[in-house]
């Protein structure tokens, strides 16, 4: 089959390689009918999340057909249902998943002796992610294998296109965790940094949620006018000071609730110079993240406000104000999504017809175009917000 | 045909049977290449200075070369990252340096001048090459002036703005009825 390989810094390929064999009973394997590239993506894109190997399938939002399923998975799904897979591999049966946290799953990393070593506690699996969590091969390819299948999976009615679903697997959960991990209240103001992909799910979410205000910033003429569509006030970062304009927006007191959709590769800009030394840092390994936005976010948040961070950091961050954040009383809630957690009821809200997803695609190319697009993606080419890419 | 990466391979797993075309474009191998020419000569002037030193017949400068050697490095790294580009044209700027300096020492009573004058056709050479990779590394990221396109009808809330603003107040009121009182 055809697959998206990572090869190594900036090099993706569309190789020819083997297909994916049921290898536990618990397995399943797709036909992958649509999956998409994700900003975590890029960091891989950009090695600067440490454990790829070349070699490693990339991609973890993906959806498709059941093709076949091991002998442990009967009843739960079957040959011809339409499923979309969760980044997170869940085993549905440990500590944590009883508790609905699916991405720290205690099981389903199979690398856990990394991960336990540089995390202190193994994650849960994730698809075309790194060797820390499982390296399992990702979903950029004609076919999937889908471990612990019986619980990794949502399954979706016929009668929907692709394009509304697919997110679930992904960015609709995260943008949604992350607001609801905020407790919005009706008074609420919501700032929420980066209005990458995830970003926007996380305008709706705080929308949805009934936030009284939705400040979305960002530098890309672009991406601001998406949140503006969806009625959130926009600040651009790169022609306006966001600490005078959130101040302005708040009558001086900060927003309450702040969520950090940027992440690690925060944009460095001469003007914002701690930004232009976490990149220095960066590149001679003194510092592994650029944390930018958190340090702005622990700034301007309101007093007893909350700080989400979906956004990914990869390793050890420098500079991070902990004086105002202990001092304002602040609380940090952060994490790769439990997608599963909120599945069921965004798959309603689609199907209600409260929030159709599919808007946030600006781009859909064949599968063999992936790699080029990996890079428009990044270099945000073309006016290019999310890319969804066919088998 | 062989392919180094499937020996590490979980079993099972795709292994890969036919690569595709990467996306390193030449200009791209040839920063590499510049990238870690620069590592390895300062390397050797931050190791090795007195070696440069008396070659060139500007003993004396070794504290000079170490420094040298440091930007050598700083430069080979940024040229090795994502931010290449900066990389490449921080070499060029040090290329000037580099002959700027060794100009300094090319004077008449110097016994080595002929070592020089080698020493300067060959970081005219280098500067030449470390020209070509900026120019052609570009970041294709677009200006800020660039056209672009805008996406102001794209709200996702097929009801539209209004109704699923007001009805998610209604619901978040109905929520917490008589939990504030
Ligand atoms: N927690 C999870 O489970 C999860 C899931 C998916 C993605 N993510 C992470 O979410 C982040 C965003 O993903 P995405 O797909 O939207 O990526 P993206 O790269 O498309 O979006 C990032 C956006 O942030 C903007 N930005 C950069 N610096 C900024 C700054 N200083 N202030 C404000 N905006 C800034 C960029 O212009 C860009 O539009 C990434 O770090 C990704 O890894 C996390
Ligand atoms: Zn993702
Ligand atoms: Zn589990």
């Amino acid at each position: 089959m055809k697959a998206l390989v990572w090869h190594g810094k900036e090099d993706i390929r569309c190789d020819t390689v083997t297909d994916p064999e049921i290898q536990d009973p618990r397995d399943a394997i797709i036909k992958v009918t649509s999956c998409a590239i994700c900003g975590s993506d890029l960091h891989l894109f950009h090695n600067y999340i440490p454990g790829m190997m070349p070699g490693d399938i990339m991609g973890h939002e993906t959806m498709g057909e059941v093709v076949e399923v091991g002998s442990g998975v009967d009843g739960k799904l079957k040959k011809g249902d339409r499923i979309v897979v969760p980044f997170t591999i869940i085993c549905g049966e440990c500590d944590q998943c009883k508790r609905g946290n699916f991405s720290v799953c205690e099981t389903t990393n199979r690398k856990r002796h990394l991960a336990d070593k540089v995390f202190g506690h193994s994650t849960a699996g994730l698809f075309g992610y790194t060797h820390l969590t499982g390296g399992y091969p990702g979903g950029q390819a004609e076919y999937l294998r889908v471990p612990f299948a019986d619980a990794t999976h949502i399954k979706v009615p016929a009668g929907i296109p692709d394009e509304q679903l697919l997110f679930l697997s992904d960015i609709f959960p995260t943008g949604w965790q992350a607001a609801a991990q905020c407790d919005i209240v009706p008074t609420d103001t919501v700032a929420i940094w980066g209005c990458g992909p995830v970003g926007q799910m996380a305008i709706r979410s705080a929308i949805l949620l009934g936030a009284n205000q939705v400040v979305a910033i960002d530098c890309l003429p672009e991406r601001l006018s998406m949140a503006e569509a969806a009625g959130a006030t926009t600040i651009n970062f790169e022609t306006e000071s966001v600490l005078e304009r959130l101040q302005e927006l708040t009558d001086g007191k900060g927003p309450e609730k702040c969520i950090d959709c940027v992440g690690m590769e925060s944009h460095v800009m001469a003007t914002l110079p701690d930004t232009v030394l976490d990149r220095a840092k960066q590149m001679v390994m003194l510092e592994s993240d650029r944390p930018h936005v958190l340090r702005e976010m622990i700034y301007v948040c309101r007093p007893g406000g909350i700080i989400s961070v979906p956004g990914v950091y990869s390793g050890f961050s420098d500079k991070l104000p902990m004086g105002a954040f202990m001092n304002k009383g602040l609380t940090m809630r952060t994490g790769q999504t439990h997608v599963n957690r909120w599945t069921d009821d965004l798959l309603r809200r689609i199907e209600e017809g409260e929030i159709d997803p599919s808007f946030v695609i600006t781009h859909t190319v064949p599968l063999n175009q992936g790699p080029e697009m990996y890079q428009v993606f990044r270099d945000k080419r073309d006016s290019c917000v999310k890319v969804v890419l066919k088998p | 045909m062989f392919h180094f990466s499937n020996i590490v391979r979980s079993k099972g797993d795709p292994a890969i049977v036919e690569g595709g075309p990467s996306l390193k474009r030449p200009q791209d191998q040839l920063a590499r290449a510049l990238g870690w020419f620069s590592i390895g000569l300062g390397a050797m002037e931050l190791l090795a200075p007195r070696r440069v030193t008396e070659t060139l017949g500007m003993e004396g400068s070794e504290t000079m070369v170490r420094a040298f050697g440091i930007r050598e490095i700083l430069a080979g790294i940024m040229s090795l990252s994502v931010d290449k580009n900066a990389g490449l044209w921080a070499r060029v700027g040090g290329d000037g340096l580099d002959a700027a300096a060794l100009l300094s020492g090319l004077t008449s009573d110097n016994p080595k001048k002929g070592n020089i004058a080698l020493a300067l056709l060959m970081v005219g050479g280098i500067a030449m090459l470390d020209y070509r990779a900026a120019q052609e590394t570009k970041p294709q990221r677009p200006a800020r002036t660039a056209r672009r396109r805008l996406y102001p009808n794209r709200s996702g809330f097929p009801k539209g703005l209004e109704a699923t603003r007001s009805g998610a107040k209604d619901l978040i009121k109905h929520a917490t009825a008589g939990v504030a009182s």
